[in-house]
């Protein structure tokens, strides 16, 4: 145990923490703006009754997304100063300007959300979660393009004076064809993910409380599984599209994606394999052949280069070393995350099947799938992360610099320890409140409608009152 | 003027808007326990920054993510460094966000205590140690060669940032009450503002023993001259805000707490300056303005951001707080999210 070990496990396990909630938070925002938008034309009062009930539901959630986002900016000073010093001058400048053009709009504007009913006007008010929102997508992308330097550094040139990264085209960084990419598959999984919530929600409610709001729940069930589909056919397309990018950029990636160690013509892709994974005889696999080729190229009779070619390509170029990544864990997160974003994408298929004409979903195995549902899409998430951040290494920043020197030096593996512990039961305990939490807001259904209290025959004693208040 | 001078003046305006604004939710979530005396009151106070504690708190994450891009010696050296203090401050800051959001969710009496003390140490915590913070970057710390932190924790609690860590609480207390006593109605206000007046008496003391202080500790220092003339400032601000909230004049008394945190930070910074970071071993190991920098590309890139972008910000903060500008009471208050009674029937 030393302190770049426990620096990387704090890292991996905050980062995952952060981003259970980060992609539920992104798609809610836009689906409970359009539930809001749905009332504001309509004047159905089942779409405002839903935007209340999953607005609750996106304000737990966005509250933990924004409490374990702090950890994150402050954890690369803190644990990876070196790395800091090395890449601040291109790093920092996307996560500033993330601050000041998105933070700063989610929070505010969600503050004037959360409170605002009855003080502004019905179009301002819903202008507000439409800009907290946007604000969500700008803060993905500038955080997206952060990474993606850490995957493939561009616009920018080695000072040896300075011994550091220094940016020469902010417009390359930003326009990185790997952030490009990883934002669309990002946002989609995002969709995914809260269509998933919602569709989960509303079928448990359906299913448990069939005779409970079960109109206004049939339209969340239907919006629920409509933007999982499409979310999901996004997906599967920019998944496909990042997968070029990433064989051009990081060809050790992909190879270690499915294990191949011998560069191949006409490359499979195994959906699962019993065996070491460490480059001897596999004991047994299911294959789809050409299937890697075709990810990895776009033809399925493309040649993929294998772990050890790629391997010894880097010796020549960054000299002699170990430049293979964790190989089980990158085979298996990489199947896992396109597995279960598959299962939800079937699921959704399901649902709207079982409610055609005036069905609704009954009996254990609806309540089960309403259950997992939700979770498919998290494990996705989480699988893919994993996936990105432990196949680029031993690089924190692809060919630059090894993870190895970007940990604190001064820094102690005492002080690291009392960091991950922490951190690790502090979110361990949030994790238990917010869940029951969650359990607590989703048991209860649809919250009744406030007295209104904009009505015109509200007395001066109601318009003075707030329509919310924590 | 360099980029370097201007950056440096910007990354100083952050954690002024950051002390000013979210001083006073800090200092109201410290005295919630003993302003209060239920929990309808409790809510007042803590629906009194409702709306806006989430955005005064995006000026810390800018005021890093700023000091990341600008001076990312800076940010490297002051974050390693200052290891174990952060740490309590975030995990501070996690407790007290998820406690305004989820305290009002749950009806037990037992759930909504619990959460009253997080807000009460997650705002005691980071008020404290902010200043604590600010003591040592300005004291000067053992940085080597390298700019590496080499000192220890205990280091960290010496006497004069340990007052540091008094001025800035004692600060945020005051502006706190003259929040409240600025925000709500009835009985509320009326006890923020007797308390404000003794709180504020402290303050000054305490403010001027630390400003005092930096003089000794910065003797030497290129601008303590101005140093001196801001910190003066600061004192009178303090002393103009306590009679106005002698004379009820309660607008007042605010925009002086708030110029007396503005410009006590200013001060610090610029006895600082050209330093960041003074090192205590050797002033050539120091991180200055110049050697902790980014490249002048990158700083007139992020200039051209800031100057964009921040009145914007300024603007629809302001616009946030204009329109919850009345004062609040109790019977203000819808009824509880989830009334203990019925669990079913909550209005939202």
């Amino acid at each position: 145990m030393n302190t770049l070990g426990v620096a990387r496990w704090q890292f991996g396990i905050t980062t995952v923490y952060h981003f259970l909630f980060v992609p539920l938070t992104i798609g809610l925002a836009f689906l409970v703006a359009g539930l809001q938008t749905a009332h504001h034309r309509s004047r159905d009062e089942q779409w405002l009754r839903l935007t209340n009930f999953f607005g609750k539901l996106f304000l737990i959630n966005f509250a933990m997304g924004v409490v374990t986002g702090i950890v994150q900016e402050f954890q690369f000073g803190m644990n990876w100063s070196a790395y800091s010093r090395f890449v601040g001058d291109i790093f920092g400048a996307p996560l500033a300007i993330e601050g000041l053009l998105a933070f700063f709009l989610e929070s505010t504007f969600l503050g004037l959300w959360i409170f605002g009913r009855g003080r502004l006007s019905a179009r301002l008010h819903l202008a507000t979660i439409w800009i907290a929102a946007l604000g969500s997508l700008l803060s993905a992308y500038f955080i997206l393009a952060a990474n993606s330097f850490m995957q493939h550094p561009v616009g920018y040139r080695f000072n040896p004076e300075r011994r550091r990264a220094e940016l020469t085209d902010i417009v390359a960084v930003l326009t990185n064809r790997v952030a490009v990419v990883t934002f669309a598959h990002t946002i989609c999984s995002a969709f995914l993910t809260a269509g998933a919530f919602v569709l989960g929600v509303a079928i448990w409610q359906l299913a448990r409380h069939p005779t409970r709001d079960a109109a206004a729940f049939r339209k969340a069930v239907k919006l629920g599984a409509a933007v999982c589909l499409v979310a999901a056919a996004g997906v599967a397309a920019s998944g496909d599209a990042q997968a070029k990018v990433m064989t051009e950029v990081q060809p050790m990636k992909m190879a270690a994606a499915e294990a191949l160690y011998d560069t191949r013509r006409h490359a499979g892709f195994s959906l699962f394999t019993v065996g070491t994974l460490g480059g001897q005889e596999e004991l047994y696999s299911v294959r789809v052949p050409g299937l890697l080729s075709y990810l990895a190229t776009g033809d399925g009779d493309g040649t993929v280069d294998g772990i050890r070619d790629t391997e010894a390509a880097y010796r020549a170029k960054y000299g002699p070393g170990d430049y293979a990544p964790n190989i089980p864990l990158t085979y298996w997160t990489f199947r896992l995350m396109i597995g279960v974003g598959m299962l939800a994408a079937a699921a959704a298929a399901w649902a709207l099947w079982a409610i055609r004409g005036q069905r609704l979903p009954s009996g254990k195995w609806a309540v089960a799938a309403a259950i997992v549902l939700p979770l498919t899409p998290l494990l996705g998430n989480s699988f893919g992360w994993i996936f990105t951040e432990m196949g680029r290494q031993p690089w924190i920043v692809f060919g630059l610099m090894p993870t190895a020197s970007g940990v604190s030096p001064s820094v102690s593996l005492g002080e690291v320890l009392v960091s991950l512990i922490g951190f690790t039961l502090v979110y361990g305990v949030l994790a238990v409140i917010e869940v029951r939490l969650l359990i607590d807001v989703i048991r209860r259904g649809l919250p009744p409608l406030p007295a209104s209290t904009g009505a015109p025959g509200a007395s001066a004693d109601d318009k003075r009152r707030l329509a919310f208040a924590y | 003027m360099h980029l370097t001078t201007i950056w440096f003046a910007l990354i100083a305006i952050l954690w002024i808007g950051y002390f000013v604004l979210e001083g006073f939710d800090f200092g109201v979530g410290v005295v919630m326990p003993f302003l209060a005396r239920d929990d309808a009151e409790r809510r007042v106070l803590i629906n009194s920054i409702g709306p806006v504690w989430d955005g005064n708190e995006v000026w810390l994450i800018v005021a890093g993510g700023a000091t990341f891009a600008a001076f990312p010696e800076w940010y490297a050296t002051l974050f390693s460094g200052f290891y174990l203090p952060l740490f309590l401050i975030l995990v501070a800051l996690i407790f007290r966000n998820v406690a305004f959001e989820l305290r009002g969710k749950r009806p037990e009496a037992t759930w909504r205590a619990a959460w009253d003390r997080a807000i009460f140490f997650g705002s005691l915590v980071p008020a404290l140690l902010w200043g604590v913070a600010f003591g040592n970057i300005v004291r000067g710390v053992a940085l080597d060669r390298d700019h590496e932190y080499v000192g220890s924790f205990l280091d960290l609690l010496n006497p004069y940032a340990l007052l540091g860590g008094l001025c800035t609480l004692s600060l945020f207390v005051t502006h706190g009450l003259v929040f409240v006593s600025l925000k709500t109605r009835g009985d509320v206000r009326v006890r923020a503002r007797a308390s404000a007046r003794k709180a504020g008496v402290v303050a000054a003391v305490i403010a001027v023993a630390f400003l005092g202080f930096t003089y000794l500790q910065r003797r030497g220092a290129e601008h303590l001259g101005w140093f001196a003339l801001l910190a003066a400032l600061a004192a009178l601000c303090l002393v103009g805000a306590l009679i106005a909230v002698r004379a009820g004049r309660e607008g007042w008394a605010f925009l002086g707490t708030a110029g007396t945190i503005a410009l006590a930070v200013a001060s610090l910074f610029v006895s600082l300056f050209p330093d960041v970071m003074p090192s205590s071993l050797d002033p050539a190991f120091s991180l200055t303005t110049t050697n902790a920098a980014s490249t002048p590309y990158t700083l007139g890139i992020m200039t051209w951001v800031a100057v964009v972008f921040t009145p914007l910000v300024v603007l629809y903060q302001g616009f946030t707080y204009h329109v919850f500008r009345r004062r609040l009471g109790v019977d203000d208050l819808p009824a509880s999210p989830t009334p203990p009674a019925e669990p079913v029937a909550s209005a939202r």
